[in-house]
């Protein structure tokens, strides 16, 4: 049985878990590196980064997700996740580097500028549909390098992208009806 | 809409789990609260303790002082309006800030009302100390609801005390009967449909946090034990001998409030913790958490 780890340092992990248990798929807490055994994916949730990577240090979690990474286990970040996943980050910050966008940090604004609008998906696999997404403070990818492909965009914008097993969004699925992405990623991992 | 903007104002807070939202009075303080991993800085003129030490009428912040704290750190920024103050409230969303906490910790401006915060586009926290309490606050807009505790006391009996009220009061009801809601809802002095809703999930629709007297990071595993989704610390970090280590203390305790080893590590050598109160001695008049209705 499929198990996906939720980075569960801070953050809206608990969404996610909600998501998966709705999928069918079962999900564990990771806190320390430990717990990176068993789990066949792993989920990296919404929160602050700035926080993140305060409560991976003391833990060593980046060697463990490099090499949970160099594995081949698939990773999807979704806002804070995807700042924490990229090549670089504006302004800059540590960040893994696991995928080869640019992200910059809160571009659309204050809470005051979230949004929710209709994107749209760049592939067959999530289907035409649009897509719900719910945009929290959130991140933009500034720049795409070769390598990374664009599988959703909202208002101009990629928002969703992947590279090989690693699959970042700036918003947050994990807070709608729609579970696309989700199942998605949950096919990423059966295909691993 | 209604719909859309509950999404998006529970949504940040949903964000903020498993994180400590710290009390700044200046933007130096908040460089060190962000440094510490703080998930939120809470914008004030003065933290509890020394608004019960000095008295006099405490306000919403000076909007420089909340401009500054803005610029200087990338992590959402709350800021304190009195109760049933609306037009400070109005200040705030236009400053731009993350969150508004209609907090008690202000002298009320509004001894029967709170602020309408549907009227919002900026969400709103609000104090609780009971179930009751944090279902009419959430029927008035509020976006996450925290313990009131008895904030600038540096003791954590009072958030303990709510945090069980809620908890306990919010297990009750999955076990009564349909038929039996509405006399709940009665004796809750909360609106039926929140009630009814409580029934049937077990759990407040909105984030549930803790606040008011937290000062180690045993509190803040306690508080995380007892249900809470997070905890703001006010006084207890920047009224202490060694803030920076403090806060980074208490941030990883609020991670790993379950890890005893770790939280005996992050709790040695942590220097002065701030003076507390002991609340039996304090009169009724000196409570902040009366204040709210």
């Amino acid at each position: 049985m499929t198990c996906v780890g939720l980075l569960a340092l801070q953050g809206d992990f608990a969404a996610h878990e909600k998501v998966l248990g709705e999928l069918g798929a079962e999900s564990k807490p990771v806190k320390k590196p430990a717990d990176l055994a068993g789990v066949q994916g792993l989920i990296i949730p919404g929160g602050e980064s700035t926080t993140l990577l305060k409560l991976m240090a003391p833990v060593a979690m980046r060697p463990a997700l490099e090499q949970f990474h160099a594995q081949g286990r698939p990773i999807f970040g979704t806002c804070a996740g995807l700042i924490l996943l990229a090549q670089e980050t504006l302004p800059p910050q540590e960040s893994l580097g696991f995928i080869d966008i640019v992200a910059r940090r809160n571009a659309y604004g204050r809470q005051i500028d979230s949004f929710l609008a209709l994107g749209t998906p760049l592939t067959d696999d999530l289907s035409a549909e649009p897509l719900e997404m719910v945009f929290i403070r959130a991140p933009k990818i500034a720049q795409i390098n070769p390598g990374v492909t664009p599988l959703a965009e909202c208002r101009g914008e990629v928002v969703l992208a992947r590279q090989g097993g690693v699959l970042v969004s700036s918003f947050h699925p994990e807070l709608t009806q729609d579970r696309r992405v989700h199942q998605y990623f949950l096919k990423m991992l059966a295909a691993g | 809409m209604a719909e859309t903007q509950f999404t998006l104002k529970t949504g940040l807070a949903e964000m903020l789990k498993g994180g400590v939202i710290m009390d700044v009075t200046t933007a130096d303080q908040a460089k060190i609260a962000e440094d510490a991993g703080a998930v939120a800085v809470m914008a004030l003129e003065r933290v509890p303790a020394d608004i019960r030490a000095q008295g006099g009428i405490a306000r919403m912040a000076d909007p420089t002082k909340i401009r500054e704290i803005m610029e200087a750190v990338s992590i959402p920024v709350m800021a304190k309006a009195r109760i049933g103050h609306f037009a400070e409230a109005q200040i705030l969303q236009a400053l731009g800030v993350d969150y508004v906490d209609e907090s008690e910790v202000l002298t009320p401006a509004d001894e029967a009302h709170h602020i309408d915060k549907f009227a919002f586009c900026v969400p709103f926290v609000c104090g609780a100390r009971n179930l009751g309490e944090a279902l009419r606050r959430i029927a008035e807009g509020a976006a996450m609801i925290r313990t009131k505790g008895e904030a600038g006391s540096g003791n954590v009996v009072e958030a303990v005390r709510h945090m069980r009220a809620v908890q306990g009061s919010m297990r009750k009801l999955t076990i009564l009967g349909d038929e039996e809601l509405m006399a709940a809802a009665k004796d809750h002095e909360a609106p039926y449909e929140l009630v009814k809703m409580v029934a049937q999930t077990g759990k407040l629709p909105v984030p549930n946090f803790a606040a008011g007297g937290v000062a180690t990071p045993s509190d803040a595993s306690l508080m995380m034990q007892l249900g809470a989704e997070s905890v703001f610390v006010g006084s207890g970090i920047f009224k202490s001998g060694d803030p920076q280590r403090r806060a980074h203390a208490i941030v990883q305790a609020t991670t790993h409030y379950l890890d005893a080893d770790l939280l005996a590590r992050v709790s040695e050598d942590l220097g002065e913790a701030m003076v507390g109160i002991d609340i039996s001695r304090l009169d009724d008049s000196e409570l902040l958490q009366t204040r709210g209705w």
